[in-house]
């Protein structure tokens, strides 16, 4: 593919609001994990929550997008001059050609889980303030984003569960190089709710605990919700050392089953090799994956089975959801961002939470931060209804 | 102006008073008069029992027509990548488990939860036909079905590969109903090819314009175009359907729009 570069990016997750608390929190293995007090749930279980999301005041031409989800995308927006890259590259390409791509897997349901509380005694209706378009639609991210910045182009929400935004640097991709639009606001936004929390419950993969990727005792995920963006450009004649590259992007079904991945992880591998296919890159040029490692049985094993029968055991690798929850729709983005991070930092995040690697899981799988100069890095998400994509990223330097 | 070309090699279609594409030809040319009545969704045959039994409105819809359009373009599934889109997920499957998280037992069912992801259609389509390919499932509300076609013509452009297009949209009982009325449930399938083969039924070719969009002549058919996103397509398919050479404009995103070029093959 074209490489593309990532001018601006930025994530806000609960282990930190822009990059700096971000890449702190990574340093200092701190987890955003808590025992559950979301709202009314009453769920043994540990949730990944961003600090004073409601905090966040939509602008009052936009009130009717008011919602939790659109609040954390505007709270993700405004952090390290994430916006004010936008309104740069509105103002050098056009409104129209700024394409807006964003993940999500529930968007503002939340929303309507809490108007069907309050339905008229007598005739069932939601309550008259409950707009559905701009809030539990799933493209109400996408539309708030695009009125946000006053864009008048191509816009989109992809839902395809917990790769949905991994996936939109790839129909990004495909739309900056077919020449409609020179540059792509793309990220993921989702946000604490009833549905998943309780939903994950009933198919018992929610941790009792803190989530433990590739441990032995692996009980589930934890939820967490996190906002992440990058915006995708062209890449100058002239790059900096440390600007990141989009290099690769690998997508495929697994044709099995709606809730659990394949058993040998042949979706996983087939993505993960259509991406370094597309970076023409060797498995060997690949120096640390950042795992979708969600910390149940089924996914930890068939990743890992996946990853082994690729890579063997000699890449590092871990997964960063001990520290942020599962965001879901949000975690392509949130690992995209975290890669970049290590990309320029010359550094790997440990796994935290993990006490005793599966052994089964034949992996170099890290414990311990490590500090490494790195090159080129993967990152892996799948989803519910056998959705996978894998995206490779590299410095500029390499 | 950046335009988009591709090759429509097969079609499938189910709603409000149309069957499939063949018989809803004649209706979207005007030579047979429109007869509203409600969709009838198929049972989904290409999945096992427990799967059918399961599956609701959004997968029998998507099924149906995806299944109609590989079969009129003679193309096996498993080598197409596809491009889901629809303003939401199943309707009543997201009724049901708002209303158990009302009330004083929330343990919804984890079918009801693993069906409620907007790619249940999606991943349903991948078990049902053996498709391994990549799935983009999208959702632009109204612009759902713009967003569908530009999201596949770049596929079928940049990544050089057919692929099919599912742009279907179902109902959401009430109290949502009231909330986001969609009429009922319609589907459009295109099978899109890069290059012209024997199957070819028209060349399109794609723009975003400020034009305004094509309406359907028929009141009836018109009230079908606006009160279903996936609707906005329909006049695509008039176009097919007339076989002249023609421009079309296709409602998108507020006063964005998909101008489309069209010649009969």
């Amino acid at each position: 593919m074209n490489p593309l570069l990532l001018s601006h990016f930025t994530a806000t997750s609960s282990i930190g609001q822009g990059l700096i608390p971000t890449l702190n929190a990574l340093r200092q293995r701190y987890s955003g994990l808590h025992p559950c007090n979301f709202e009314t749930v009453d769920l043994t279980t540990f949730i990944g929550e961003v600090a004073k999301v409601d905090n966040a005041v939509i602008p009052e031409n936009l009130s009717h997008f008011d919602c939790r989800n659109n609040r954390l995308a505007l709270l993700g927006l405004n952090q390290d001059g994430f916006a004010d890259a936008v309104r740069n590259a509105i103002a050098e390409y056009g409104s129209q050609r700024v394409g807006v791509f964003m993940g999500t897997s529930t968007a503002g349901i939340l929303q309507t889980e809490i108007a069907y509380r309050h339905r008229d005694p007598q005739t069932g209706a939601l309550p008259a303030d409950f707009i559905y378009r701009t809030t539990h639609n799933t493209f109400s991210v996408g539309d708030f984003t695009r009125e946000y910045f006053g864009l008048t182009g191509p816009a989109v929400v992809v839902s395809s569960a917990c790769s949905s935004s991994a996936k939109v640097f790839a129909s990004a991709r495909r739309m900056i190089d077919a020449g409609l639009i020179d540059a792509a606001i793309v990220g993921g936004v989702d946000s604490l709710c009833l549905t998943t929390l309780y939903g994950f419950n009933s198919l018992g993969l929610t941790s009792e605990k803190a989530c433990r990727p590739f441990d032995t005792q692996r009980d589930g995920i934890s939820v967490g919700e996190a906002a992440a963006f990058a915006l995708l450009e062209r890449p100058p004649a002239r790059l900096k050392p440390d600007d990141i590259l989009l290099l690769g992007v690998g997508e495929s079904s697994d044709a099995y089953h709606m809730s659990s991945p394949h058993p040998e992880g042949l979706g996983a591998q087939m993505a993960m090799q259509q991406a370094l296919t597309m970076a023409r890159l060797q498995t060997g040029d690949i120096d640390y994956i950042n795992l979708h490692g969600t910390a149940t049985q089924s996914n930890d094993t068939a990743e890992g089975k996946a990853v082994n029968h690729l890579f063997g055991n000699t890449v590092p690798c871990s997964s960063t959801k001990g520290q942020t929850g599962h965001t879901l729709g949000a975690a392509g983005g949130l690992e995209a961002v975290i890669c970049a991070l290590a990309l320029q930092h010359n550094f790997m995040p440990a796994g935290l939470n993990t006490e005793q690697l599966d052994p089964d899981l034949n992996l170099d799988y890290l414990l311990a931060n490590r500090d490494q100069p790195l090159s080129y890095v993967l990152s892996n998400s799948f989803g519910f209804g056998g959705t996978n994509c894998s995206l490779i990223f590299g410095r500029a330097s390499s | 102006m950046t335009t988009l070309t591709a090759y429509i090699d097969g079609i499938g279609l189910l709603g409000p008073g149309l069957i499939d594409w063949p018989s809803s030809q004649p209706i979207l040319t005007g030579q047979h008069l429109y007869h509203s009545q409600k969709t009838i969704l198929p049972p989904p045959e290409l999945l096992a029992s427990a799967e059918r039994r399961r599956s609701g409105a959004a997968v029998k819809l998507t099924l149906a027509v995806g299944l109609e359009a590989v079969t009129a373009a003679g193309v096996d599934a498993t080598t197409l990548p596809s491009v889901f889109s629809a303003s939401g997920g199943d309707g009543d499957n997201c009724h049901a488990i708002c209303e158990m998280l009302a009330s004083d037992d929330r343990q919804i069912s984890p079918t009801r939860f693993h069906n409620s992801v907007h790619n249940a259609a999606s991943g349903y389509w991948s078990i049902a036909t053996g498709a391994m390919t990549p799935a983009s499932v999208l959702s632009g509300y109204d612009a759902s079905f713009g967003a569908g076609l530009l999201e596949a013509m770049t596929q079928v452009v940049i990544d050089n590969t057919s692929t099919i297009l599912l742009a279907s949209d179902t109902r959401y009982p009430e109290p949502l109903n009231s909330a986001r009325p969609i009429s009922d449930a319609l589907g459009i399938s295109l099978v899109l090819s890069p290059v012209q083969t024997t199957q070819s039924l028209a060349k399109i070719t794609i723009s975003l314009s400020d034009a305004e969009a094509n309406q359907m002549n028929n009141a009836e058919l018109e009230q079908l175009r606006l009160s279903i996103p996936a609707g906005r397509g329909l006049p695509l398919l008039q176009a097919i359907a007339i076989q002249q050479s023609t421009h079309v404009v296709l409602d998108y995103l507020g006063n964005t729009r998909i101008a489309v070029d069209f010649t009969p093959c």
